[in-house]
């Protein structure tokens, strides 16, 4: 079997919000699937009954075969979580968090504190271990949680938001374990707010909003989706900004943006071949190009186009600066 | 073990199908590791055991010089009459932190991770409910000690003070399935205290706990005590550690702590399934 989670028809409501409104998933064995929505879409209640911690209304799941009502058991000794929020003992060590999970895992004493050891020391929390953790700052408190759900080295990883509020290097760390259990051959479903976080770890991104699955694909068939990519071209003289203007506007049938002070026009295109059209009036007319290149759209700007309405409020700016650049 | 490298600290565990139930003996270890998980927390904020090792003492000082001279005449004679009911009283107190525990989890997310874990859903509350057993201690060593340097004396063998103390924990066992449920039941962990009191008052203030001769109460108290299951524990603890008769308190104290497991333990884990 090559799909290790098989989601149909998911619905859940919580009194007046419809949270899942027919969620369909799939996840094939050791990949990642990006699960990319904004606040409220839906993201944790889908993980949360993935990981048998709520019964859906209607619809039904498998995880690793096992159906997650029914045989919800069996699910849960293949699955690790990490929920959106830290689920690890303030007030107990870090030691004695890894240690309490590996024995409710049926290992011995002594395997216990072996793989507790093993883990911290991969987390870099060897130092810290023998701390309370209410003790640790907001990062060691996640990279524990995730050691927490490897633990019993499951086959299929929940990740709720699993870099919300980290620092980029913290973040750079949480991307490298999520590659290295995935080369180990684990199985993630993966949420996020971050488009950037998406592209860089999903094999397939599901894009949810409203509860409902609006578009899942590849990174570049949802950029390909959201239909056209950009044409950029910067002048080296400055001067002949315009009549580059008039060249791309021409070619492309569009009325190109300018930045001014950089030279820098763009323009969006249907037909990837206006490239080399471009370069050859560039040389006819002796233009110099200082920069010449095709851009994929980024994925907020995927969002936009299927919802009509951009992933995140905060994005708003980062894309009317990234159409300009 | 200790010679596996990081490359493989992840790799994937493949196996047997896993079993379908958790077994009773299973559950129950995974109830002694989260029985462990609370003593664990002790050593980090043993200012938990705080209003366990105080709240004793007030009671027993307050109780004693207040009542004492009222109902019994002196406060050395009413000592031994009151310190056996305290424990009694006490046992039932101890529980209150427990529903406050179990809804600060259910906040924090903690029981969240339990629950993704394939033990059995009965496992962590028997855990907490196990590891509370640390409180009982403390209430019964500091009123012990406490009273005993006030001047209590034990006048029965030590086999029944130690039934006493056993039939006590049973007790205290059994309701603290009644605070798992206000635990479960309660909006946030803020509001388990103040419906803790709801129920605990009542069964503790209106019981022979303070006033072993209940015959100058009101009809329908005299009636509620009677059947309330905190008079028959605090008489038979009294019996079972000063002399008298110990009657049938020990089974009606037994019949009560079963009764009361009866029902609120389905009704626990039914709710501990539901919440979110
Ligand atoms: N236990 C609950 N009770 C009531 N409403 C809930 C509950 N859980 C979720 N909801 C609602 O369901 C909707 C979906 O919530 P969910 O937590 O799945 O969103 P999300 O995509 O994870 O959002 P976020 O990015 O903020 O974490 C929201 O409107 C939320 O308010
Ligand atoms: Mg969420």
């Amino acid at each position: 079997m090559s799909d290790v989670i098989r989601a149909e028809g998911l619905r859940k409501r919580f009194g007046d919000t419809q949270a899942l409104d027919g969620v369909d998933l799939t996840v094939r064995r050791g990949t990642v699937l990006g699960v990319l929505g904004p606040n409220g879409a839906g993201k944790t209640t889908a993980v949360r009954v993935l990981a048998t911690l709520l019964k859906p209304d209607a619809g039904r799941a498998e995880v690793c075969g096992y159906d997650v009502v029914r045989d919800s058991v069996r699910v849960r000794a293949k699955i690790g979580l990490t929920g959106q929020y830290a689920s690890v003992d303030e007030e107990l060590t870090g030691t004695e968090n890894l240690v309490m999970i590996a024995r409710l895992l049926d290992f011995s004493r002594r395997e216990a504190r072996a793989r507790a050891k093993e883990l911290l020391a991969r987390f870099s929390l060897t130092d810290a271990g023998g701390r309370a953790v209410k003790t640790y700052s907001g990062g060691m408190r996640r990279r524990l949680d995730l050691a927490a759900s490897l633990i019993n080295r499951p086959e299929v990883i929940y990740l709720d938001e699993p870099t919300t509020g980290l620092d980029p290097r913290a973040r750079g760390e949480v991307w490298d374990t999520v590659r290295e259990v995935v080369a180990d051959g684990a199985s993630v479903l993966l949420t996020t707010q971050y488009l950037e976080e998406a592209d860089a770890l999903a094999d397939r991104i599901a894009v949810f909003d409203h509860g409902h699955v609006i578009a899942e694909g590849t990174s570049a068939e949802l950029k390909a989706r959201a239909g056209r990519q950009t044409l950029a071209v910067r002048a080296a003289d400055l001067y002949r900004v315009e009549q580059l203007t008039t060249i791309v506007a021409d070619l492309t049938g569009a009325r190109p943006e300018v930045q001014a002070a950089t030279g820098l026009v763009t323009a969006p295109i249907g037909d990837p071949a206006v490239l080399s059209a471009v370069v050859r009036r560039l040389d006819e007319a002796g233009l110099v190009a200082a920069e010449l290149a095709l851009r994929m759209p980024s994925l907020d700007e995927v969002f936009l186009t299927l919802t009509g309405h951009h992933a995140e409020p905060a994005a708003t700016e980062t894309v009317t600066e990234g159409s300009l650049v | 073990m200790s010679t596996m490298t990081a490359d493989t600290a992840s790799a994937v565990r493949t196996g047997a199908e896993p079993p379908r139930r958790v077994s009773p003996r299973r559950t129950l270890s995974h109830g002694l590791t989260l029985a462990w998980r609370n003593i664990a927390q002790l050593k980090h904020s043993p200012e938990k055991l705080l209003d366990v090792t105080l709240m004793p003492i007030v009671f027993l000082l307050l109780f004693l010089y207040v009542f004492g001279g009222a109902v019994a005449g002196d406060t050395h004679s009413y000592l031994q009459k009151l310190l056996p009911g305290l424990v009694a009283q006490m046992a039932m107190f101890a529980t209150m932190g427990l529903g406050t525990a179990l809804a600060e989890d259910i906040q924090k997310g903690v029981f969240d991770r339990f629950r993704s874990l394939p033990i059995a859903r009965s496992a962590p509350l028997i855990g907490t409910v196990l590891g509370d057993t640390v409180r009982f201690l403390m209430v019964v060593t500091v009123l012990v000690g406490f009273g005993t340097a006030l001047g209590f004396r034990f006048h029965t063998d030590p086999l029944s003070v130690l039934g006493a103390f056993a039939l006590a924990y049973v007790f205290y066992l059994a309701v603290s399935w009644v605070s798992v449920l206000v635990g479960l039941l309660a909006p946030g962990p803020e509001t388990v205290q103040g419906l803790a009191f709801l129920w605990v008052m009542p069964l503790t203030f209106g019981s022979s706990v303070l006033v072993p001769d209940t015959s100058t109460m009101p009809g329908w108290l005299q009636a509620w005590t009677k059947v309330n299951p905190v008079t028959h524990l605090a008489d038979a603890v009294r019996a079972l550690t000063t002399g008298g008769p110990v009657g049938n308190h020990v089974w009606y104290t037994l019949a009560w702590a079963a009764g009361i497991v009866l029902v609120t333990f389905p009704i626990a884990i039914r709710m501990y399934n539901r919440r979110a």
